[in-house]
């Protein structure tokens, strides 16, 4: 499965609205459209450290950095090169 | 049994024994006096119970989350506000900064919070802000060589006699979390009494005015305050509070059950009417099941699973409500004398309650677990 792949079907499986009610690009943010809460900012972090085995320095958590697919996507990759 | 887990089991039964001896005893009497002796905080220091869930690198116990589960219900059976200062300390503070901290900042506080020579505090509550803890409104600036801290926070468990807070503020867009000393020039504390429950917590509030913070003081990552550090912070408060529950209702059970042995109507003991019984029956299964859900939400923090969080919620969901409804029950089988201090359950009913609010009320509880049960039992 493709990288955005897996982190968009991730996503999809945490949402707090039923796949009929939400639909997001790549590059929408997916806290400020209230389709995840809270919570999911720290198992997004640990999913992303995990499924990639990369680690995230305490100064790149940034919930920016995880906004979107796109943005998690450029994360990880910046990470593995 | 490997030479750690016996010398874990140790610490607990020391735990025990010193709760019996030291703690239980005079827990009404600190609730009336609505405060926590300066000699109990000591010797629980001395006995590294301040630093149960610090890594033993960092001068702690280095209980793993099942052991401090069990810790946090010794402590909290033998006395609710004492296992607040835990919670605070421990579970919301000293987690967060091992979780979030530099190493420079781990080796500069942890030490020093676990051996107790700092108490802290969370400072997160203020008056507008309580289940929408996002929205702080105390605020910081950046003045280049540090940052100027002002606002007011309340409901500050242990505000009084902490020597440094964990402080949420906003500079406008980002939530910022911050260690502040409490002897830093312009901190004020005003003590919060005659409480529900938690009289003797120090709870208090907090007043900065123009409070510098060094650069070094933030905690994590600037704008990370709300997303990682209270989550992180809250979450661990979460699995203090589930086992704080299973205590008070294992409190109200013990009472319950020694009442009913002891106490004759019509000729014999309460314990041979039926009904009692079947309020026994109910608070023992109940207590059991709230422990199994603690039991197994550690296991799945120990193994760092990615649904420990809802595990918690459902653990600190269920413990504070059958803690309601036992110390409710107790007060029943008491009769009259149960709404008295003669008796430990007039405190325990009170202290029951407010686990149903803090650390995320019940109803934000319930909102969490549907989602995620709306989720995960849905058949696509």
């Amino acid at each position: 499965m493709e990288l955005n792949q897996k982190i968009r079907s991730y996503i999809e499986d945490n949402l707090v609205v039923f796949e009929d009610e939400a639909e997001f690009t790549d590059d929408d943010n997916i806290f400020k459209m209230g389709f995840v809460n809270s919570l999911f900012a720290m198992k997004l972090l640990n999913f992303v450290e995990k499924e990639f085995d990369i680690t995230v320095e305490n100064d790149e958590i940034d919930i920016k950095n995880f906004s979107s697919v796109s943005k998690i996507v450029q994360l990880v990759e910046s990470k593995r090169n | 049994m490997s030479v750690t887990i016996h010398v874990q089991q140790h610490l607990l039964d020391e735990a025990r024994v010193f709760a019996n001896e030291h703690i239980f005893p005079f827990a009404s009497e600190f609730d009336k006096k609505m405060e926590l002796p300066k000699s109990l905080i000591e010797s629980m220091a001395s006995k590294g119970f301040l630093g149960a869930n610090i890594p033993e690198a960092y001068g702690g116990l280095g209980l793993d989350q099942v052991q401090f589960g069990e810790f946090t219900e010794i402590i909290g059976k033998a006395c609710p506000s004492t296992r607040s200062l835990i919670t605070v300390h421990s579970s919301l503070v000293s987690s967060s900064i091992l979780r979030w901290g530099s190493e420079a900042q781990k080796e500069y506080w942890l030490p020093k919070l676990a051996s107790g020579e700092l108490l802290a505090a969370f400072a997160l509550t203020e008056p507008e802000a309580g289940s929408n803890a996002a929205g702080v409104q105390t605020n910081y600036d950046d003045k280049g060589d540090h940052f100027l801290l002002n606002g007011f926070k309340k409901w500050i468990t242990c505000a009084d006699i902490a020597d440094v807070y964990l402080v949420f503020a906003t500079n406008g867009e980002k939530v910022t979390a911050f260690l502040v000393e409490r002897s830093s020039p312009g901190i004020e504390t005003v003590p919060i009494k005659d409480l529900l429950a938690a009289r003797s917590s120090h709870m208090a509030e907090i007043s900065f005015k123009d409070v510098k913070v060094p650069k070094e003081n933030i905690l994590g990552v600037e704008g990370g305050g709300f997303a990682y550090v209270v989550n992180t912070a809250l979450d661990h408060g979460r699995y203090s509070i589930a086992w704080a529950g299973v205590a008070i209702a294992q409190g109200a059970l013990d009472a319950m059950v020694n009442y009913a042995r002891r106490r004759e109507q019509f000729g014999k003991k309460i314990h041979h009417f039926q009904l009692i019984q079947g309020i026994i029956a109910d608070a023992t299964t109940k207590i059991h099941a709230a422990r199994a859900l603690c039991l197994k939400a550690g296991e799945m923090r120990d193994a760092d699973h990615e649904d420990a969080t809802m595990e918690t919620n459902m653990a600190k969901y269920f413990a504070s409500k059958i803690a309601m409804e036992i110390t409710t029950d107790a007060v029943q089988v008491h009769g009259a004398i149960g709404f008295t201090s003669e008796y430990p359950v007039e405190r325990l009913f009170r202290e029951a309650k407010v686990l149903e609010i803090i650390e995320g009320t019940s109803q934000l509880q319930q909102g969490m677990i549907a989602q995620f049960a709306l989720k995960k039992y849905y058949s696509k």
